[in-house]
């Protein structure tokens, strides 16, 4: 299990935006009648983009309000699943792959880039308050090891420049194209495809 | 090798776009109202002469799964669960079937669903893919418009439809009955079987769960035949399957290949060969994490199907194969295993939540050579304390991984380890009543 840090500094209110509580009646919608609880995933998700990036203990008790869930419930939620940031983690949030797969192929030196550039631990802000990293588990995209994710994305194939150079842009706050970093098609293999060659020249 | 005429997902790398128009045009979406207006019972059958087995990872027939749901629709709704919740490490088939083969996906939701008589569909995809839940959010639209689901779908008189849950970065919840709970709106902790889902599955309703690649092949069986399927593969082990190959080769990639392809030839031919040659080849995890590993002797001459695995004391899984050399530790690669199940451990039974972190820090003493002879036992003994006293499967997965690396490279941990401590360097220790007894002389 993942250890969680709540953070102690807590906005005192939490409020959906309008466009989330539109959001957030279409997630409801999904389930049964009387089954709302089960949006609370979907709800969590909505406060946590609304937050930059995190969960507030106010956004918890504003989903259990209106989830009609008990808090603690919501609490548990948002404890157990490792995607919840329970406190600030920045405009980028840059996960890390470091399981076996992708471990083999170099998952360290990224997390070395990390160390260098972002901060020198896990969870921690980058000077510039702007960005912060952490090693994950797999993120299954074992094919195209190493990889990390920046908030939505998959930044595939890596090596320790291409993720310097990635994490550089970021820290300026520039955009960066997400996908393989080696121009390499999804899944399939870089070199000596042998399979499905009609459709690929098709 | 596979013909490429036989291979079900022609979309694999995305050559040919993934867009429904594409879709249809490549075969998606033909004759489907004809197959479901020969009747359930006839799907069903169809599936189970097929002897397609659950890809997710058991290898369960999957024709005789569906056929546990009720017959007959009784007061409660029957529902379909798609398990989009891969999480399996080395393994990474699901997302290219979400980014481009929607259709297929939908198209098996459809059938199963009518077969099951199932009005609603949850798509259950784990938070990290969020891109490609949104893709697969986009082919549904687009499914809808086209009024392939919806009320009446494919004018077969059935009405689907199909939702999307995201999960939110928790192993545990590929396990059946966790994703269940966790779809509940609850953490995600396995419950106990029986019942089994398909008769109390989710808010207490009979439930069908089922991989996405199994949902996803069941289109192009009923539309080539089970014959067809049967004579892919081998003996009770038949079709096709997408083959995950990463780690030290050449040219790491997903592959979709005959189910009993030796696996020699999946390395050599699909993926460039082992880094710095099939002779530096250390070990092959065949199955994804949980699936002990074989060593460079097996994979000589092994199959891959789910019963030449199950002999070699192994298994197919999800098919994701992680391929290690000699350049790696081993010891080093499982400790990384065991701190990705001491991670993802739910908690819920004490010996996963605790014997987890301990086989985990165990292995990292061994990979740093301060263990004794004595833990190699010790950590054996912890599998096995493991294995068969949890509520679900993880227990299994967690401990089966250590037990492969014990059977098949204990020489590599003795060779690190070293003699208690105490008794070698005859350490005079004060507080130690015993003190005594440590000296040869007096035991």
């Amino acid at each position: 299990m993942s250890v969680k840090k709540i953070s102690k500094i807590q906005p005192g209110t939490f409020k959906f935006s309008k466009d989330n509580l539109k959001e957030s009646e279409h997630e409801i919608n999904k389930y049964p009648k009387t089954r709302q609880a089960s949006a609370v995933i979907a709800l969590l998700y909505l406060a946590q983009k609304q937050n930059d990036n995190w969960i507030p203990l106010s956004a918890i008790k504003y989903v259990a309000k209106k989830l009609e869930m008990p808090y603690i419930k919501v609490y548990e939620v948002s404890t157990f699943y490792s995607m919840f940031n329970l406190s600030p983690v920045g405009k980028y949030f840059v996960q890390v792959c470091t399981t076996t797969p992708c471990m083999i192929r170099g998952a360290k030196k990224i997390v070395d880039v990390c160390k260098k550039n972002i901060s020198k631990n896990e969870n921690e802000l980058s000077s510039n308050k702007l960005c912060s990293w952490v090693e994950v588990e797999c993120l299954g995209a074992c094919v195209n090891a190493p990889m990390m994710q920046i908030n939505y994305d998959y930044y595939e194939d890596l090596d320790d420049k291409k993720a310097e150079s990635i994490i550089q842009n970021i820290l300026e706050d520039k955009k960066v194209n997400s996908g393989s970093t080696k121009n390499r098609k999804s899944s399939a293999p870089e070199k000596g495809r042998i399979t499905l060659i009609n459709t690929k020249n098709a | 090798m596979l013909k490429d005429e036989d291979r079900i997902f022609k979309n694999l790398y995305n050559d040919l776009g993934w867009d429904i128009n594409s879709a249809i045009t490549s075969g998606d979406w033909q004759g489907t109202k004809e197959y479901i207006s020969k009747g359930k019972d006839w799907i069903i059958q169809e599936i189970k002469n097929s002897e397609l087995r659950g890809r997710g990872g058991a290898g369960f027939p999957t024709g005789l799964k569906l056929s546990f749901a009720p017959k007959e629709l009784g007061s409660k709704p029957h529902y379909l669960v798609i398990n989009a919740d891969e999480s399996e490490p080395g393994t990474c088939k699901d997302r290219d079937i979400l980014r481009f083969e929607p259709q297929k996906l939908i198209e098996g939701c459809l059938i199963t669903s009518y077969a099951i008589s199932a009005n609603i569909c949850y798509i259950y995809i784990r938070g990290e893919y969020f891109r490609e839940g949104q893709r697969l959010q986009e082919a549904i639209n687009q499914a809808y418009e086209k009024k392939l689901i919806g009320k009446n779908a494919c004018n077969s008189g059935w009405d689907l439809d199909i939702f999307i849950h995201y999960g939110a970065g928790a192993y545990i919840c590929g396990e059946e009955t966790a994703l269940l709970e966790s779809l509940e709106g609850k953490k995600g902790q396995p419950r106990l079987k029986p019942p089994f889902p398909a008769l109390v599955g989710l808010y207490g309703c009979p439930t069908i769960v089922n991989n996405v690649e199994t949902i996803a092949v069941i289109s192009t069986i009923l539309k080539k035949g089970s014959k067809w399927f049967t004579s892919l593969g081998t003996p009770k082990n038949t079709g096709t399957k997408i083959f995950c190959i990463s780690g030290n080769v050449n040219n790491p990639c997903n592959v979709e290949e005959e189910m009993g392809i030796p696996l020699k030839d999946l390395i050599e031919k699909h993926a460039g060969g082992v880094i710095g040659g099939w002779n530096n080849l250390k070990a092959v995890i065949p199955g994804g994490s949980s699936m002990p590993m074989l060593p460079k002797s097996v994979c000589e001459t092994i199959t891959m199907d789910f019963d030449s695995l199950i002999k070699a004391k192994s298994g197919l899984g999800t098919a994701g194969i992680i391929v290690i050399n000699k350049d790696q530790d081993i010891i080093k690669c499982m400790s990384r295993i065991a701190r990705f199940y001491k991670h993802e451990s739910c908690g819920q039974c004490t010996p996963c939540r605790e014997g987890c972190g301990w086989m985990w820090r165990m292995l990292e003493r061994m990979a740093e050579g301060e263990s004794t002879y004595k833990e190699i036992d010790l950590l054996y003994d912890v599998t096995k304390q493991i294995e068969g006293h949890t509520i679900c499967a993880f227990g299994e997965g967690a401990s089966w991984p250590i037990q492969g690396l014990l059977r098949h490279f204990r020489k590599d941990i003795e060779n690190r380890s070293h003699e208690d401590p105490i008794i070698k360097e005859k350490k005079n220790i004060p507080y130690l009543i015993d003190q005594h007894l440590l000296e040869k002389d007096n035991a």
